[in-house]
């Protein structure tokens, strides 16, 4: 954004106009619902509706037992544990997985065009469904699964292994095989920024492969890492549909507890909770914003 | 660093394939299982080969409304796209002049893209919910009286999609304006060229090409879009949403079936798109000027 080569003066209608289609959108669409679910947080409720009087039982009721039961941890502060730590695990394998797959792109494929070719084959599965490539995972890890059939074959287990689906793991594994892409393009955007004058007067010193990485394309490539990390890290904290289809409906997550309280129909609570998880976003966004102004990165 | 080819080229090169296999292999499993034989099951062995599944989802067997849910997400999806690249090109265009609120606006987008998109479903759903107590209680009674719910594919749920399309296609426009020639423009207005003229027969055609992949994220993400529309779609459901519902009651395979078609949707509509933007590069090439080249 920041050098954008726009014509000093602007020909045509005036930006504001432009842009209004686009920003009512955002505001009838984004905006607006976002003031009713912090308005509806503080609503109470019965059975069959929603009252709009203040009150703040929805949030007491989401933190009910957070401090009588110290040092054990209430429900709300155990979902957020859990989440929190898939986020992590999450979160480190894409960076791992993403990095290096950015790093081959960008340093080591030599013409453009298998560059963008390569990048393109990374890319597809992101435009294909979610869900799909969930159940994909089925054939493979379930009881009677190709992975099962093949251990039992070679006699490696004698009775097929229970926790390759609807557990942690798979939950895990499934996350990573949707949203490394979301690593994968940051970065390799970032690495595409380095000035290669810079990995050549490295080179010429006698820098070491490792020393360049170290020294140069890492700190360089800190933007891309930082969006896709708020990009992860963000999509597991507010998931729901990952964590029911591959966790066998045994574990919770922050987003499934606003699924759970929508589907008894009761907006206050689930608004309560989906405020909770806002907050616990912003939190983590403001730290990575820290480390990186976004928008001048694009 | 690019003279030979070291050790750890071949190194990340294997990495690169295994995460290759790793995205495109239980894919390709799903794809193999679809043409499964009648009597078959979910897992390996294939008990023949047929398009027994296909045919048993195309009459619908078993299955409720996926025919319904289809032409849903299909219609859903090109009104989706049409107006992504309208709204993402008008506010790409925006964003290269100064307006009053361009910075508050820019991180609204970034917050739509961030904020869980089950948070932004329920506020819709919210909203809408108010929407309908408020006219049926005080709305004039041409409209109160018939009312049931004003929730549905092509308001609550057309929006909620929007909310996802449009910052992907606005960042795509970013990608797009940061890398466009100014000159082009002050070169066709100081032969004379109006505004819309300049807008009409420089600017567009120069960004078709990557126009059209606006179009193409304004499609494929709202066709696989779930979370978003698991609030908003009112009381049908689209093909994502019944793919999904379907998963709990899996016991064959015409989920793969499904699956299989759904994706392919997917890939036809990414080779229309890499297809158009050859073409209108290849359009490009040969109706460019070939002043100034040797």
């Amino acid at each position: 954004m920041a050098e954008a080569r726009a014509p000093l003066e602007s020909p045509g209608l005036p930006g504001w106009i432009q842009a209004t289609p686009f920003a009512l959108v955002f505001l009838l669409f984004f905006v607006l619902p976002l003031c009713f679910v912090i308005t509806v947080s503080f609503w109470d409720y019965n059975d069959y509706e929603m009252i709009p009087a203040f009150t703040s039982r929805s949030y007491v009721e989401s933190f009910e037992g957070c401090l009588t039961q110290l040092p054990d941890l209430c429900t709300m502060l155990k979902t957020y544990v859990s989440t929190a730590k898939f986020c992590a695990i999450v979160w480190i394998l894409t960076l791992f997985i993403g990095f290096t797959v950015a790093y081959f792109l960008a340093f080591y494929v030599r013409s453009a065009t298998t560059q963008m070719v390569l990048f393109l084959v990374c890319t597809i599965p992101f435009w294909t469904s979610n869900v799909i490539r969930m159940i994909s995972w089925i054939p493979l890890l379930g009881r009677n699964g190709l992975v099962n059939q093949v251990l039992m074959s070679l006699h490696i287990v004698n009775a097929p292994v229970e926790w390759l689906l609807y557990s942690q793991f798979s939950v895990a594994l499934a996350f990573v095989h949707l949203f490394t892409f979301f690593m994968v393009a940051p970065i390799f955007n970032s690495m595409m920024r380095i000035d290669r004058r810079l990995i050549e007067a490295a080179y010429d010193s006698g820098a070491s492969t490792w020393q360049m990485l170290t020294n140069i394309i890492i700190p360089l490539s800190k933007p891309g890492i930082a969006i896709g990390s708020i990009f992860v890290v963000t999509i597991v904290m507010g998931d729901f549909i990952t964590f029911s289809e591959m966790g066998g409906g045994q574990i919770a997550s922050a987003g499934k507890v606003i699924a759970t309280r929508l589907s008894a129909l009761q907006f206050p609570p689930a608004a309560a909770s989906a405020v909770i998880l806002l907050v616990a976003t912003m939190v983590i966004i403001t730290v990575l914003n820290r480390i990186v102004d976004i928008r001048r990165e694009l | 660093m690019n003279e030979g080819r070291s050790p750890a080229f071949y190194a990340l090169a294997a990495f690169f394939c295994l995460f290759v296999l790793f995205l495109y292999g239980p894919m390709i499993v799903i794809f193999v299982l679809s043409f499964q034989g009648p009597t078959g099951g979910l897992t390996f062995p294939m008990n023949g080969v047929s398009l027994h599944w296909f045919q048993r989802l195309w009459e619908g067997g078993g299955i409720v409304d996926i025919a319904g849910a289809f032409k849903r997400s299909l219609a859903l999806g090109l009104v989706v796209m049409v107006l992504t690249v309208l709204f993402s090109l008008t506010a790409g265009l925006a964003f290269r002049k100064r307006f009053f609120f361009s910075n508050i606006l820019f991180f609204v987008t970034v917050a739509s893209l961030i904020v869980p998109s089950i948070v932004t479903s329920l506020g819709i759903a919210i909203e809408f919910h108010v929407l309908d107590d408020v006219l049926k209680n005080y709305g004039p009674s041409w409209i109160s009286d018939n009312l049931q719910t004003t929730m549905g594919q092509f308001t609550s749920g057309l929006g909620a999609h929007l909310t996802w399309t449009l910052p992907f296609g606005l960042l795509v426009m970013f990608a797009i304006f940061n890398r466009f020639d100014g000159r082009y423009e002050e070169a066709a207005r100081d032969q004379g060229a109006t505004p819309s003229q300049t807008l009409r027969y420089v600017v567009l055609p120069i960004v078709a090409p990557s126009v059209v992949g606006v179009g193409l994220f304004g499609f494929t993400l709202s066709w696989d879009e779930i979370a978003r529309s698991s609030q908003t779609m009112g009381e049908h459901n689209t093909l994502p949403m019944e793919l999904q519902a379907l998963t709990t009651t899996v016991t064959n395979p015409d989920i793969y079936a499904l699956g299989t078609t759904t994706t392919a949707v997917s890939f036809g509509v990414i080779a229309v798109a890499l297809g158009s933007i050859a073409i209108l590069r290849a359009r490009q090439a040969r109706h460019g000027s070939d002043a100034g080249q040797a």
